[in-house]
């Protein structure tokens, strides 16, 4: 060993801009939104896509109409609690919930690889119409295109959806204050760790479903018992801390939240420590945040509380004014930490 | 949950954060070795318990980050073969080579797979005998031996398209190469918990009487690492340099005999390069010559690529503890998670992305 050793700083140059796209650009972390901000949004340049909000809201005539579209690709197609059909109408359902829509209408567009087994599309096709079904929105419209075997994962699935909002709230990042509560639907990270269970091959002593469903009605609830909710945020990819992130940048507002009030099912929990995962970033199909006016919170709390999908919902935390944009978090033990958006996927560790 | 719960109790954390106050009557340096350790030490605010005078130094733990420049590289070459199934774990992927990382391979159009151990990368060779299948063999004791047991089995089942790039690192010579450092300010460690339950710590018993330095075996929950900073600080106090066992609820002195034995059969012991750091001696392991086959620097002869290392980050310094991430004039300016300057960002296990995820504060502000 050689004595006196001196520490030289050495490191690469940094990769800047990706000259590619990278499946980290379609995760929901920073380096989608730095393309949806750098491309998307400087060409398609309008006052409602700046609002950033899970669906945009059109005043038609004497109408308000919520508009929004989402793009479904997963693998494996089918899985504990759903699959890509499923999915594919509670996701748009739930976009158009989030700015507390009632979802009237869906057009699908299949994309579909050559060599699909027909008994799989003829299962996700009757899935999506129960999924209809349960979410009170007809199918009214769609699009069929086939690719070539190896340009397709199967089936890719885009569904649009419009809702009609007829109550007088503005519910957008935009209209959250200083004071808010925040409560959080239910237990988080089933959905990303169900399926990653699958793909992987990892297996529980428990099978682990995702919770795809429908929000339109438990939404509808809070509206109808007169709740001021300010904004409402679906936890989809990039999990809740990427949602808090984002309203929290968009609202210049802060956000502060208690570790010990979010809860995550022991079985998750489980899967996280042994994947190296922090479950406040796991995909979700079924959980939302509501902010509200901060004395709405128990009365909204009840009504939560009466809905099966909203049993285990809790404050987790506060808005306030004194940092714009932050998010941060008190944890298990007492201390206080930022929680901020990830870059991309996150990876499974070394050891 | 058993065993994550009763380690992440304020209560008891609190209670020991307290016996280390009262503990500490002098500044006191102290390196955690792991970058795990590292990272739920930022995560937790653990070191915001801590008595100002117990200073927390980050140490080179971390595998994504020591790996050297040239196996990034040669990983970039391999991996961009057409004949190629280049598997690794997750983790190296964002690490930035000299003008790509393996995502951008991938975008490309090389065919890079996650796997999570090696066996899934053997599985896959046997599947598909016409592809060469390479796997990244990096990290520290703790993966040597699902690795080293890999080779063995493609050995022993005659898996001939299966090969390793290896850049496995040992921790006992980095804790000496960071002690015989001109430079060094530490005065005790907390010795990584994973690694011993590998190797068990007889070797470091050398260590602390060499250096006169106490060292701690330390798990890596909130209650473990202030347990082990305790031990650590009560010893530095009393001027003893033993080293005890926080984490016995694992680790055992000796180890695990049969992963050491699989280890010692594939690999022996090499002079390896540390990204930021240079080459130490015998601080790698490298395939015995029995398993030359397996290979695949060899294989793709790639042993003489030389990559010149930039001087744009200061990641040499925060992996010897001389200075915090956040003192880095590029840190979350042109470094970040999405475009690292250096790999301590790049790596979950990393000091300067557990600062950027949990310590970044745009406004400087108290949060």
């Amino acid at each position: 060993m050689p004595k006196n050793r001196d520490f030289n700083a050495s490191c690469p140059i940094s990769i800047n801009d990706y000259p590619n796209v990278l499946l980290a650009h379609g995760s929901g972390g920073t380096l989608m939104n730095k393309l949806i901000e750098g491309v998307f949004k400087k060409e398609f340049n309008n006052k409602e896509l700046h609002k950033s909000h899970d669906s945009a809201v059109l005043d038609i005539d004497s109408s308000r109409i919520a508009m929004t579209t989402d793009s479904y690709v997963v693998e494996p197609l089918f899985f504990p609690g759903g699959d890509i059909g499923s999915m594919a109408i509670y996701g748009t359902v739930n976009d158009l919930a989030m700015s507390g829509a009632v979802p009237v209408a869906i057009s699908v567009g299949f994309i579909l690889e050559e060599g699909l087994e027909m008994d799989k599309l003829i299962k996700i096709v009757k899935s999506m119409q129960f999924a209809a079904n349960k979410a009170g929105v007809d199918i009214v419209t769609g699009d069929t295109k086939v690719v070539d075997k190896g340009k397709g994962d199967g089936i890719f699935i885009n569904t649009t959806g419009i809702g009609l909002i007829k109550h007088k709230l503005c519910i957008e990042p935009f209209s959250v204050v200083d004071g808010d509560a925040i409560i959080l639907s239910g237990d988080i990270g089933r959905h990303g760790i169900a399926i990653m269970a699958v793909r992987e091959g990892l297996e529980f002593n428990t099978v682990i479903e995702s919770d795809s469903a429908p929000l339109n009605e438990l939404v509808s609830k809070l509206i109808d018992s007169n709740i001021e909710i300010h904004c409402m945020r679906d936890l989809t990819r990039g999990g809740l801390a990427s949602a808090l992130v984002e309203i929290a940048k968009t609202s210049k507002l802060q956000i502060t939240i208690d570790e010990n009030n979010i809860p995550v099912r022991e079985d998750v929990r489980g899967a996280c420590e042994i994947l190296g995962f922090d479950p406040m970033y796991v995909a979700n199909e079924g959980r939302f945040i509501v902010f509200v006016k901060h004395d709405h919170v128990d009365k909204a709390l009840n009504i939560f509380h009466s809905h099966g999908l909203g049993m285990d919902a809790k404050c987790i935390g506060y808005v306030s004014s004194k940092n714009h944009g932050l998010v941060t978090m008190r944890s298990c033990i007492g201390t206080m930490r930022v929680v901020d958006m990830l870059s991309g996927e996150q990876l499974p560790r070394i050891c | 949950m058993r065993f994550i719960d009763e380690y992440r109790d304020a209560e008891v954390a609190h209670k020991i954060a307290g016996s280390i106050r009262r503990a500490t009557t002098r500044p006191w340096k102290i390196m955690e070795i792991c970058g795990g350790q590292t990272h739920s030490i930022i995560k937790f605010g653990l070191d915001e318990l801590l008595p100002k005078n117990v200073t927390l130094i980050h140490g080179p733990g971390c595998p994504v980050c020591v790996t050297p420049l040239e196996a990034i590289e040669q990983a970039v070459i391999i991996a961009s073969k057409k004949d190629v199934i280049f598997c690794s774990f997750g983790d190296m992927l964002r690490v930035p080579g000299k003008n790509k990382d393996l995502l951008s391979v991938k975008a490309e159009g090389g065919d890079v797979r996650i796997v999570y151990s090696p066996m899934d990368a053997l599985e896959l060779a046997k599947k598909q005998p016409d592809r060469k299948v390479v796997f990244f063999a990096v990290g520290f004791e703790t993966t040597a031996p699902a690795n080293a047991m890999a080779v063995y089995q493609a050995d022993k089942q005659g898996v001939s398209n299966f090969s390793v790039l290896v850049s496995h690192v040992l921790v006992p010579p980095a804790m000496e190469a960071v002690l015989s450092s001109k430079q060094n300010q530490v005065q005790g460690f907390l010795a990584a918990g994973h690694v011993c339950t590998i190797m068990g710590y007889k070797q470091y018993e050398l260590i602390a009487e060499k250096y006169k330095v106490p060292i701690v075996v330390t798990g890596f929950e909130p209650v473990d690492i202030l347990r082990g900073i305790q031990l650590c600080v009560e010893q530095l106090e009393r001027g003893t340099f033993l080293v005890q066992n926080e984490y016995s609820r694992v680790v055992t002195r000796s180890g695990n005999l049969n992963a050491q034995k699989i280890v010692d059969k594939v690999f022996c012991v090499v002079p390896r390069k540390w990204r930021g750091i240079g080459e130490i001696p015998y601080s790698g392991l490298g395939l015995q010559k029995s398993y030359e086959r397996f290979d695949a620097e060899k294989i793709f002869k790639l042993e003489n690529i030389n990559v010149q290392e930039p001087t744009e980050c200061i990641a040499g310094m925060v992996l010897q503890g001389i200075k915090n991430p956040h003192e880095c004039s590029e840190f979350d300016r042109q470094c970040k998670p999405e475009h690292p300057l250096g790999a301590p960002m790049v790596s979950s296990e990393g000091a300067c992305n557990a600062y950027f995820r949990y310590r970044k504060n745009p406004f400087g502000a108290k949060i």
